[in-house]
Formats: structure tokens, C-alpha cells, sequence
């Protein structure tokens, strides 16, 4: 499963159903301005551990939180590998 | 000194003590008002003598506005009932009966029917204006707070100021602390805060509903506040922000959920000069304890040896007795809030590993979403209103975002069919009436069908005990 895709695919489901006007999903968007609140991130979080079937948030105590949509795909990729 | 061996009379008597030594102030942004300025006009109009013994609900919009109303009539109301901004609408007339209100202050107009017993209505724009000169009579002001309850309708909770500033120190910060909070100070973690500063005689910052984390991260820093409160994922939130180098304070607490490993080793990484406390404390069992080393639970002998506050685990769960706790509800619907020995139940179950506690869940099934309590029971109602649905379970998941989601079990009158359209069209129909009905943080994340669920031989649906 391509990771960035099944990300973008996901984000764009939660903010349709949390009724979020998303902006163009770019790496260097920061996370706190894509409109997502932290319900709508603990959804996605919840729902991307259903697809790839691990939780990066609580796989590390230590790993730096993500800012950018960038780095939110990074740190996915990094553990999926 | 605490509040406990050296009570004063009422909230603006404390400050008045504390405003001697420095010059604090309160902001919120877009207004900031000197205490000593606050405690000598009025920002009720100058008409607080004409609520001398009355029952006041306060319910502004502006954070501010709320607190100096607190100063105001602390000391000259029967009662203050502090209404968080939140949903204040369907149950303002459960409210203003159960605390029977005779008056509002407030910075919007409130015209509901269910008002009709309310005397007076005092709007409040913000002004200082002169005050008036009645001689309010002396009163132990109850203050009132609201917090959630298994129907819905909020429970009210009875504290005097006695036992709101039970756990606070009253040394005077000598104007070098500055406080702020993520909390709005109508829920019991905002409130500490005020208290907390106020009694002090150091300066807070509120924070804005309408307001980006970038930007309140930006007035924090601006200000060169201290001291910062928040739960758990108030951090997390501030930690995914470019903006969370702005700040750099040297008290960071923590409360209203569990503090895990994880974001207390982030808030030391990125704050290495700050002090970190995780605190535990309910609305009706009042701040119970602090956990100063760094790591999620609290140490067992934190029991035994916390001065003031008398803990017991029984059937795994948290029973804590002392001046802190609340005293009653004032619905009575709500049952007691204590024991018969005086304890309140705080229903968290405790796991010891180690010679450390760590909470693990609650026993009624209440889920934590972010600090706010979710009850499964509210939830289940709304569900059990589709015709298609026998019985619901409403459980929580954990979140490593959010504390906790909220996820419901349901099984439908007709055996699902093996994912087909009509189930499909089904749940989004459930989730379609959750999102009409609860608030966002309340409608399942997930919704399940199964085919049954554990009903104990009572007839009553078997809870999870553990998140």
C-alpha cells in the first residue's frame, strides 16, 4: 500500500466528515493549518493504525512530533518500512 | 500560608492583600485590566449591592468578564453558578431551577422562556465604571460549577472558596510569575489557574476559543508568561505547532487526563529549562496531588503521604476524602457525592505495578476525549433512537492524540448482512443522528456491527472496566 496515497485518501475522508475545508495537501503545509482539530488527527491517527496496522504516536516515547504534512508522511513512511 | 489556615472573607479581600506588592494584571487579548483597577470599580455597572444574597448565574462569553464578575460577587452573592460558553442553551432552564437563579449577568442578551423566575438581568460591556454605594451584606459565596452528567444535563457542583483554593499556596509571587492556561477558567482546571494567580497577586493570560494555537502561542511568549496549564493534549497540539518555541516557560502542568511517557518526555526535550507537574483532580473530589518526577502514574506512597488529603483504593478505584472535595450537587437527580464515610468516588481504576499506580480506566465506562468526559450512556440513547438498532455499547479507544475515542458496539434488529449497501446506508444514518444530536468530540469515531452484546443477568449491559 502506497503510504502517501492511503494518508492523502484518509485525510480527505475525515475532513469531509468533520465538514473541514482542507487546503492543497503540499509537504510543507503545517499541520495546525490544514483545518484539522485534534479530534479530526486522533481519527486519522486511528484510522491509519486500521491500514497500516501500527501507531507512530505510540510506537515512540521519543520520536519529535510532526509540523508539517511532511513530516506527518515521514514519519509513516519511516515506521511502515 | 494556605487558604485553609488563613481563609479571607471573600476573593477580592485575598487580592487586595496580593495587588499591594506588584501590579498584576489580566488579559485576554484583546483587553487587559489591571487587578487594582478591577477591585476598585465595577464592571457589573456599579449594580453588584443589588445582588447582595442572591443566587447570580454567570454566563458571559469573555473569560475576563467572568472573572471579574467572580471578584465582584464573591462575598456579596448566595451563590455564583459560572456557566462554561458551551451549550448553555438547552439546559439553561434545568440550570436556573435547579440553582434557582434569580439573576444573569452576562455580555450577550439572553432572552429564553426558561428564565422566567430570573429578577435580574445585568449586561456587562467590559467598562470599568464607578461602584455603587450599598453596603452588600456578608456572605461564604457557594461557587457553583458545571460539569457533565450521564443524561446530559449538567451536574452542579457545590464548592465554597475554601475548598477551591484548598491545594494553593498563597505566597505572593512578587509580580515574577505570569500565569496562563489552555483551560477556559469556567471548568474546575481553568479555575485553579485564576485562583492560582489571583491569590498570589501574579498576572494571567487567558485563552480565546476563536484563537489559533500559533496565535495564543505568540501572545504567551509576547507576555513572558511563566507558568502554563493545559491537558495532555493541549501539549500535543502545541508541540505539532511551529509556534512552540515562542513560549518558554518555567512551570508547565499538566491535568485533566492522563500525562503518558510520551508527551511529558517531548515537553522536557523541547523545555529543558521548565519544571513539569502532571496533577490529579476531579470537579467533585477537588486537586487531590502533584507527580513532580517526570514519569506517567505517581509513586504509591503518594497515598499516604499527601498532607490534607486522605486517598484509598477500593474495588481499584481512587476514593479521596478532604477540605478540596466538593460538597454536594445541587440537582439532586445526581444522587450523592460522597459516601457515607465522606469519600468521594472518582470511579479511576488503578493498576499497581512497581510500586507505582497507573490509571487505567474508568469503572462507569466514562471516556476521557481530550479532558472532556464523554458518558457511553448519553451516547447509546442517541444510537437507540434508530429504528434499526436493538442495543448499542459505546466504549472508549485510546487515542494517542486525543487521550481516548469514543466507539460504538451496535447491533441491529436484523442480523447484519455481510457489508452490504443496506448497513452501509444504516451507519452513516447513525452517524448522521449522533452529529445532529452530541456535540463533534461525543459522535463515535467508529461504529461497529456485532451480533451481540455481554449483558450481565441483571439485564443490563456489561461495561469494559478498562480503557
Amino acid at each position: 500500500m502506497n503510504v502517501r496515497n492511503e494518508i492523502v485518501t484518509q485525510v480527505k475522508q475525515v475532513a469531509q466528515e468533520q465538514k473541514k475545508r482542507l487546503p492543497p495537501l503540499t509537504d510543507g503545509l503545517e499541520l495546525l493549518n490544514s483545518g484539522l482539530d485534534s479530534l479530526c488527527f486522533a481519527i486519522l491517527v486511528s484510522r491509519l493504525e486500521d491500514s497500516f496496522g501500527l501507531d507512530p504516536f505510540a510506537a515512540s516515547e521519543d520520536a519529535p512530533f510532526p509540523v508539517t504534512f511532511g513530516d506527518f508522511v515521514n514519519l509513516y513512511e519511516h515506521v511502515a518500512k | 500560608m494556605s487558604m485553609l489556615q488563613n481563609s479571607p472573607a471573600s476573593i477580592s479581600e485575598a487580592i487586595s492583600t496580593a495587588v499591594d506588592t506588584c501590579d498584576p494584571f489580566v488579559s485576554s487579548g484583546e483587553t487587559s485590566l489591571l487587578l487594582r483597577d478591577l477591585l476598585a470599580g465595577s464592571l457589573l455597572g456599579g449594580r453588584s449591592d443589588e445582588l447582595s444574597g442572591s443566587s447570580v448565574l454567570i454566563a458571559t462569553t469573555d473569560q475576563l468578564i467572568a472573572a471579574a464578575a467572580l471578584i465582584e460577587l464573591d462575598g456579596v452573592a448566595r451563590r455564583m453558578v459560572l456557566c462554561p460558553p458551551d451549550s448553555l442553551e438547552e439546559y439553561l432552564p434545568s440550570i436556573v431551577e435547579s440553582a434557582e437563579v434569580d439573576a444573569i449577568v452576562s455580555d450577550r442578551i439572553i432572552n429564553h422562556p426558561g428564565t422566567a423566575r430570573v429578577s435580574s438581568f445585568i449586561h456587562c460591556d467590559g467598562k470599568i465604571v464607578p461602584k455603587g454605594y450599598g453596603s452588600p451584606g456578608r456572605y461564604e459565596t457557594e461557587w457553583v460549577l458545571l460539569t457533565s452528567g450521564t443524561t446530559g444535563v449538567p451536574k452542579l457542583v457545590v464548592h465554597t472558596l475554601a475548598s477551591l483554593a484548598g491545594a494553593i499556596s498563597c505566597e505572593p509571587s512578587n509580580g515574577r510569575v505570569i500565569w496562563s492556561t489552555f483551560y477556559d477558567i469556567r471548568r474546575y482546571g481553568g479555575l485553579q489557574i485564576l485562583l492560582r494567580a489571583l491569590l498570589t497577586g501574579s498576572s494571567l493570560l487567558f485563552s480565546n476559543a476563536q484563537e489559533s494555537t500559533a496565535g495564543f502561542l505568540a501572545r504567551v511568549g509576547a507576555h513572558g508568561v511563566t507558568h502554563i496549564s493545559g491537558t495532555p493534549s493541549h501539549w500535543r497540539r502545541v508541540l505539532m505547532s511551529s509556534s512552540a518555541r515562542l513560549i518558554s516557560p518555567e512551570y508547565i502542568r499538566l491535568s485533566g487526563e492522563i500525562a503518558d511517557q510520551g508527551i511529558l518526555n517531548h515537553l522536557a526535550q523541547v523545555y529543558p529549562q521548565a519544571r513539569i507537574a502532571h496533577a490529579f483532580a476531579t470537579t467533585e473530589a477537588g486537586v487531590a496531588f502533584d507527580v513532580n518526577d517526570g514519569m506517567t502514574g505517581f509513586p504509591c506512597s503518594v497515598l499516604e503521604r499527601t498532607p490534607g488529603v486522605e486517598m484509598k483504593v477500593e474495588n481499584d478505584s481512587l476514593r479521596i476524602r478532604s477540605p478540596r472535595t466538593a460538597s454536594r450537587y445541587l440537582n439532586e437527580l445526581h444522587g450523592p457525592l460522597k459516601n457515607a464515610d465522606g469519600f468521594v468516588d472518582t470511579t479511576d481504576i488503578l493498576d499497581l505495578r512497581n510500586e507505582r499506580y497507573y490509571f487505567v480506566g474508568r469503572r462507569d465506562g466514562v471516556i476521557n476525549v481530550g479532558g472532556m468526559k464523554v458518558h457511553p450512556e448519553e451516547v447509546e440513547e442517541v444510537i437507540n433512537r434508530h429504528p434499526k438498532v436493538r442495543m448499542s455499547l459505546v466504549r472508549t479507544k485510546k487515542s494517542s492524540i486525543i487521550g481516548s475515542l469514543v466507539v460504538a458496539d451496535v447491533v441491529l434488529r436484523s442480523a447484519p448482512g455481510p457489508e452490504g449497501d443496506g448497513d452501509r446506508q444504516i451507519l452513516q444514518d447513525i452517524l448522521l443522528l449522533c452529529r445532529e444530536e452530541l456535540p463533534s468530540h461525543k459522535v463515535p469515531s467508529t461504529i461497529n456491527f456485532v451480533s451481540k452484546l455481554p449483558v450481565a443477568d441483571s439485564g443490563k449491559l456489561m461495561r469494559p472496566r478498562h480503557a
